[in-house]
């Protein structure tokens, strides 16, 4: 508890790799959720202890495939009704998740869990540069008050930049 | 019916879209409806309006393509296709227990259960839903009068679909495990097991036709416009307390009233009227939870020892089949603290053994969990349960 500013946390936690079960990594963070306030993201601060799996080549070949597309890519539903994802679309669906945690973290407060729940809509938007874009509906769901959110967000992804959420807006819920 | 895809350059596009989107008389269903031009437009229109819409969008240069043609020609191919698998899977007399199933589907392996079973299973049907559909209930019983009785229950929020699916499995694995397995042909002999598959069948049919993220009932509710009250805030434990919302749009609504929910109303009334009922068990997915009392406070219950070292038990035999990790905990502490819960409610009437499990996963696909995992995850909570009602049948109370 720090009076005047809010409540920080003090996390041990073990980072696992979702494709490779076995691999895992140590990390420290600190989280401190700002009193009042709640339209400033929690701050963050963390430690890897060790390294990160190289993952150039999945990248690579993922980056590749899309960039070949004679169309741009269009989905929904990921993963369907019934849990399923073809395996063209898993990339996109790690994406969405990596880029969903950013609007989680920027959305969260202590009385808030946030996890994604399905891609609704995505549609990759053309650029004249290197950078993959993808423009996503996704639906959020949020624990505590079990409200599934529609969320749109745009995402930018390079093997060598990274994932940036460029834009991102919370959307009406359906009747 | 043809259904377009519209494809908006520009602010000003969309706005037209949803000038269009406001003359009722053209009956459009909008699929995606516009909101921002960097998504596309989809809507079916009726066959009386595609001519009227085409000239709209072309005399604006608003450009479409046709997702579909005919829409009707795409439903032939379906209720074809589904006829077709369900037409295999009766010939071939095996109900695919690694699938979901439509409602339909599920109530007619009730019945197929209960007459390959007739001398342990019956069906009884213990009230009828919002829309009026039956809430049927498998009683496993080798005899007696009145025998005390396990209470167990899968599918009160409907999206929650890997708990109506494990419960179909779990009536199977009862029904054939009788005579062959030590456990539950000793725990059948004393007691009687009551599982009801589908709590909330309205809500179940709705996720499979409209929209998959529904967890409420279908109940509509007085001056509002949106429909439905979450049937696990809906029981007199506590309600009207915090962790529930009196907001009819919200998705944890209490409703108007305890028990003003039928479905929930006939649970109550078989678990009163039967008088003997020993335990209560409820499933709901997802985070790998196995929970007791309470949720409405957050105040440990008398039999806080007891039920928390037979959660830990349980859990552990969860555990000792594929290594799923459930945590164990009070509601309030393991969850949230949430009012109106049906394992509050069966305890406070003095059902001791009451527990609620959360099944998997704990989010990686959520609601959404793939059908490859029904079984592994039937199978690992029907250890976890089998381990609470041995307990329940060697500690009468």
């Amino acid at each position: 508890d720090i009076g005047d500013v809010g409540h920080k946390y003090h996390l041990e936690l073990v980072l696992e790799d979702v494709l490779d079960k076995d691999s895992t990594v140590n990390c420290t963070a600190e989280v401190l959720y700002h009193l009042g306030n709640k339209n400033i993201a929690p701050d963050v601060h963390f430690t890897i202890e060790g390294e990160l799996k190289n993952t150039d080549e999945a990248d690579n070949i993922f980056y590749n495939r899309i960039k070949s597309l004679e169309k741009e890519l269009v989905a929904e539903n990921i993963p369907d009704s019934h849990g399923n994802v073809s395996p063209e679309m898993e990339p996109i669906r790690l994406l969405a998740w990596v880029a969903s945690g950013y609007v989680i973290w920027q959305n969260s407060t202590e009385n808030t869990k946030f996890q994604l729940a399905q891609i609704k809509h995505v549609k990759q938007v053309k650029r004249s540069d290197e950078y993959l874009e993808f423009d996503y509906m996704i639906l959020l769901h949020e624990m505590v008050s079990q409200e599934i959110i529609p969320w749109q967000m745009t995402v930018l992804w390079h093997p060598q930049h990274g994932v940036q959420v460029t834009q991102d807006s919370r959307q009406p819920k359906h009747a | 019916h043809q259904v377009l895809r519209i494809e908006t350059r520009n602010e000003e596009e969309v706005k037209k879209l949803q000038l269009l989107e406001s003359l009722e008389h053209l009956e459009l269903d909008f699929w995606i409806n516009p909101s921002t031009p960097a998504l596309p437009v989809d809507v079916r229109i009726p066959v009386n309006s595609v001519q009227a819409v085409k000239a709209f969008l072309e005399s604006h240069g608003i450009e479409y393509s046709i997702l579909i043609e005919d829409l009707q020609v795409v439903l032939d191919q379906e209720k074809q296709d589904m006829a077709y698998s369900q037409q295999r899977e009766r010939s071939s007399n095996s109900f695919n227990y690694g699938t979901y199933h439509s409602l339909d589907s599920i109530y007619a392996e009730l019945d197929h259960l209960a007459a390959e079973y007739s001398n342990i299973v019956s069906k009884l049907q213990i009230g009828e839903s919002y829309e009026k559909r039956p809430l049927y209930v498998l009683k496993f019983s080798t005899g007696g009068s009145n025998r005390p009785a396990i209470w167990i229950d899968a599918g009160i929020h409907s999206r929650e679909w890997v708990t109506q699916a494990s419960a179909i499995w779990i009536a199977k694995k009862i029904a054939s495990d009788y005579g062959k397995d030590p456990s539950i042909t000793s725990l059948l002999n004393k007691m009687d097991i009551f599982l009801l598959t589908v709590t909330n069948p309205d809500g179940y049919v709705f996720t499979h036709t409209t929209n998959r993220m529904w967890r409420k009932t279908r109940s509509k509710n007085q001056g509002s416009s949106c429909v439905g009250v979450d049937p696990n805030r809906n029981w007199d434990a506590g309600f009207g307390g915090p962790g529930a919302s009196s907001n009819p749009c919200s998705d944890s609504y209490r409703g108007p009233s305890a028990n003003s929910e039928v479905e929930v109303k006939s649970v109550v009334n078989f678990i009163k009227n039967h008088g003997n009922i020993r335990a209560f068990l409820t499933l709901h997915s997802y985070s790998q939870l196995l929970m007791y009392p309470y949720g409405y406070k957050c105040t440990e219950p008398a039999d806080y020892a007891e039920l928390d070292a037979l959660g830990r038990a349980a859990a552990s035999s969860i555990q000792s089949l594929y290594g799923t990790t459930f945590t164990v905990g009070s509601i309030c502490t393991a969850i949230y603290q949430a009012s109106g819960g049906s394992i509050d409610w069966s305890y406070d009437y003095g059902i001791k053994y009451s527990f609620a499990f959360e099944l998997r996963d704990t989010g990686r696909y959520g609601f959404l969990l793939p059908a490859n995992q029904i079984i592994p995850t039937a199978k690992e909570t029907w250890l976890g349960l089998k381990k609470i009602m041995e307990h329940v049948r060697d500690n009468p109370y």
